[in-house]
């Protein structure tokens, strides 16, 4: 994991952190220049997991290609196929009825909180402390067993087609939700207790990996990390799409911008996240669960951009049409990406252990940078 | 500014400027050579301020490149294309990486990708390919006997 | 009722009747010398598989529960498999030093077996300066380490060598203010006068106060001592360096990791000893009927109970806490607990001459 390939002519080492590391942020290789124990540069070298989804998507139909892009980002998969549904909707306008809207955006609430405890998880474990990953994990299971009744699937979910849903809800589904709510409410004092008040925990991330708010929008930013230095960036609140202009949320800022303020960020927005679930799961209307669309989807000449708020911040896809049955071009452009180039900015002068730390706090899948 | 605004705005710093009609948002047809100064007014303009870039990539249309950005504002949230042709032949435009820091790793996936050559970027090489990578992935005409399986 | 010192005795008086002084004297040595690396051996087996099932049960989860009945073999099957292991020793190594290390550790280890007070009449070496001599034996246990992470040719053995040998040092000092605390109340160094001066009540609740934060202070230097978590920065997997034990395989990297648990069971002993009496059942003052109680539990019992007590209590600690930053850990003990505790030991020197123990 670790060796030393070289030394500058200051005498600084240089060490390889990764590509296979024991914590789980996925194949991320990065570079360190190291002067003692303090860093100098960090250069991240990625493209371990590319498997150019965007050249594939060139081959594949409107239909195809939602099956490939819950890949990119498997741990909020059910928003990736969402991003993709709104594009071609908005391309084709087709008007999606109400009930697939409550259903995706209750789905995609329930993803952000998956994704946000497996998170909270494998920060707390890179720090040492190695229980919470256990309690993260129960809850993130009763989730994804919700999920498995519904979609079939625990982790690449390929439920959100253009038009709809694929099929309906189980019969559970609500009762499930519900009791998991209940359940979530009562066990959330806990994370507080055991990692957030703890005294040694806030001595290693208050202060560290700090980022402005102008070096936030600079370097594109979006999400929790950019939300944690003051920027007002959740789509889901300036660009709403399907009925979030109609729900009650708060979007959740603070202007510390070190790694203690993402991480309250991103609790508190698994608070705002069963807020948003509890104000819908009483009220799914009945009816249609998919929009009436033809078999072969051509979209119009032209081009198309949409945005949606991942766990990770903003997804973007954007695709260039010539109106034939695929996309001629078709970017995504990810959250993770941008969250990344800042990191060299947040850890310079800082020692290692800290770069474990704000590294943990950027919430990084590499599949999602590399595509 | 609504998007009328917007396009009486850019006629007004840059008189060559064509937009291209339909779409969400204006799309703002430049050359490459008014690049530099244009998105310079357009960070530091009052009624502008665009300071958020969230898109840059590249769409190969057989005779030439367009390279396209996506800016918005995050005090006035308001938002629009700029698209640049240039030469297939010779790709090479100016890098805005010294003005929105993400443009360094967007672009050096652009060069990755397709071949265009960012001129004063801080470190150009590419990004997602292994080093000794031969050829442009993404443009049209690439072939790759071993890796692309066409069917 | 049962009682160690009764098998003891037996094999003395069995031998002194069959054999002339010299020879049992000498057969008694390599008894006492089998019994003592039989008890490392099971110690260990049985320390690795309590901490397995206490961290996952602290993690909703169940443990090793195949090999044998609730998992009670796998150590045995661990060990067998590190035995068969191929020892690599890396291409630069200082050879000499690469495969001392790991014995020296080992040594030290035993050694400080010898004052440790089992079961009543029941030591190995009830020397006059028991615990200044613990704490002589203990500091040596570096030397084990730093050789190990310089023998290797690892410029990052020897980084987390250096860090772990600078976090050692430093707490040892916290750790032997602690107990000069407690020797002050009892007024000798040797093992057995301590035990027998809480015959009326362990120090912990004589002593009050200072007592109490000597033991804290006790155990957060023990903790670091032992490089567990959460002061394992040396050996941490998430940073980047993977510690001095990082090119050892095979039997060499398994006498490294026993050794680490019979210093933890170690460091427990003297805990026990110092402060919760040792094999002294829990005596209240002269309530003469209640001690009579207390005393028909045998004093063996008494004193492992006590032990895995303590012990529990630090693998409590690995499970709960995230790891501390290398400067926060030595600021810790620099600015914090070293002035605490020697504040503490003023503060027991005044109890002990005013008498305002109980």
């Amino acid at each position: 994991m670790v060796e030393e390939i070289g030394t500058t002519a200051e005498g600084d080492l240089i060490i390889n952190v990764g590509p296979q590391h024991p914590a789980t942020h996925g194949v991320l290789h990065l570079v360190l220049t190291l002067s003692g124990e303090t860093i100098k540069k960090v250069e991240p070298h990625l493209g371990y997991i590319h498997r150019s989804i965007e050249k594939m998507c060139e081959s594949l139909t409107y239909r195809q290609f939602i099956y490939v892009t819950s890949r990119m980002d498997y741990l909020s998969s059910h928003i990736n196929n969402h991003a993709c549904a709104l594009t071609v909707e908005k391309a084709m306008q087709i008007e999606v009825p109400q009930r697939a809207q409550y259903i995706r955006v209750i789905m995609d609430e329930l993803t952000r909180i998956a994704s946000h405890e497996l998170w909270w998880g494998a920060m707390a474990m890179d720090l040492g402390a190695f229980t919470p990953f256990f309690h993260a994990f129960r809850e993130r299971e009763t989730i994804t067993d919700i999920m498995e009744k519904t979609c079939g699937a625990r982790l690449t979910m390929n439920y959100m087609v253009p038009g709809g849903v694929m099929v309906d809800l189980h019969p559970d589904f609500q009762k499930d939700v519900k009791s998991f709510i209940q359940l979530y409410k009562s066990k959330f004092e806990e994370y507080n207790e055991l990692v957030t008040g703890n005294i040694i925990f806030q001595n290693r991330m208050k202060g560290i990996g700090v980022l402005s708010k102008e070096d936030a929008i600079s370097y594109g930013c979006s999400g929790p990390v950019a939300r944690a230095s003051g920027v007002n960036c959740d789509i889901r609140k300036l660009y709403p799409y399907e009925i979030y202009s109609q729900l009650e949320f708060d979007e959740v800022l603070d202007t510390a911008g070190d790694s203690f303020a993402r991480y309250m960020v991103r609790l508190k927005e698994m608070q705002q996240s069963i807020r948003i679930v509890e104000q819908l799961i009483d009220y799914i209307p009945e009816g249609e669960f998919q929009a009436k669309t033809k078999a072969v989807l051509k979209l119009p000449k032209g081009e198309f951009y949409q945005r949606v708020e991942t766990a990770r911040g903003e997804l973007g896809v954007y695709i260039v049409s010539e109106g034939g049955t695929t996309p001629y071009r078709i970017k995504f452009r990810s959250p993770g990406f941008s969250n990344l180039s800042a990191l060299e900015h947040m850890v310079k002068g800082l020692k290692i252990g800290d770069l474990v730390a704000a590294m943990g706090t950027l919430d990084l899948v590499i599949p999602d940078i590399d595509r | 500014m609504t998007n009328e605004e917007l396009k009486i705005k850019f006629t007004e710093l840059l008189p060559t400027a064509s937009f291209e009609e339909g779409g969400e948002w204006v799309n703002v047809f430049i050359s490459p050579q008014e690049l530099k100064s244009f998105v310079l007014q357009i960070k530091k303009n009052e009624d502008l301020l665009f300071d958020y870039l969230f898109c840059l990539t590249c769409v190969d249309w057989k005779t030439h490149f367009n390279v396209v950005y996506h800016f918005s504002s995050t005090t006035y949230r308001h938002n629009f294309v700029l698209k640049v042709k240039i030469d297939r032949a010779n790709p090479e435009i100016e890098t805005v990486s010294d003005l929105w820091r993400t443009a360094e790793m967007l672009e050096r996936e652009v060069y990755d990708l397709f071949g265009v050559k960012f001129l004063h970027h801080p470190d150009l090489r590419r990004l997602i390919m292994p080093d000794n990578w031969e050829g442009w992935p993404l443009r049209k005409d690439y072939e790759d006997v071993i890796n692309m399986i066409k069917l | 009722m049962f009682s160690l010192e009764g098998i003891t005795n037996m094999i003395h008086e069995w031998l002194n009747n069959h054999f002339n002084a010299t020879i049992a004297l000498l057969t008694e040595f390599v008894l006492v010398g089998v019994a003592a690396i039989a008890l490392f051996a099971v110690l260990g087996l049985v320390l690795v598989w309590m901490e397995r099932k206490v961290a996952a049960v602290m993690q909703i989860r169940l443990g090793p529960n195949r090999v044998g009945p609730k998992g009670i073999f796998q150590t045995t099957a661990d060990t067998l498999k590190l035995i068969m292991k191929e020892g690599l020793t890396p291409d630069g190594a200082d050879k000499f030093l690469f495969n001392l290390a790991p014995y020296i550790v080992m040594i030290v280890a035993m050694l400080i077996l010898a004052p440790i007070a089992f079961a009543k009449n029941f030591q190995i070496w009830d020397i006059n300066i028991g615990v200044l001599y613990l704490s002589a034996v203990s500091s040596l246990s570096v030397i084990g380490i730093l050789m190990a992470g310089w023998a290797s040719n690892n410029k990052y053995s020897l980084l987390g060598a250096m860090r772990s040998g600078a976090q050692i040092v430093s707490y040892e000092l916290s750790a032997g203010l602690s107990v000069i605390s407690i020797v002050i109340m009892t007024g000798s160094l040797s093992i057995n006068d301590i035990i027998l001066s809480q015959q009326d009540g362990w120090w912990i609740f004589k002593g009050h106060i200072p007592a109490i934060i000597s033991f804290v202070i006790f155990m957060i230097a023990v903790t670091a001592e032992t490089n567990r978590a959460p002061f394992d920065l040396a050996e941490a997997e998430s940073e980047l360096t993977a510690g001095f034990h990082t090119e050892y395989s095979g039997m060499k990297f398994a006498l490294f990791f026993l050794a680490e648990y019979i210093n933890i069971f170690i460091v427990c002993a003297i805990g026990a000893t110092l402060f919760f009496g040792g094999w002294m059942p829990l005596h209240v003052g002269h309530w003469q009927s209640f001690n009579h109680v207390m005393d028909y539990i045998p004093s063996s019992v008494w004193f492992f109970g006590k032990t895995i007590g303590l012990i529990f209590l630090i693998m409590w600690f690995r499970w709960t806490f995230p790891r501390l930053r290398i400067d926060q850990l030595l600021n810790l003990e620099w600015k914090y607990l070293l002035p605490i505790s020697m504040l503490n030991l003023i503060l027991m020197t005044i109890v002990a001459i005013m008498g305002w123990h109980f």
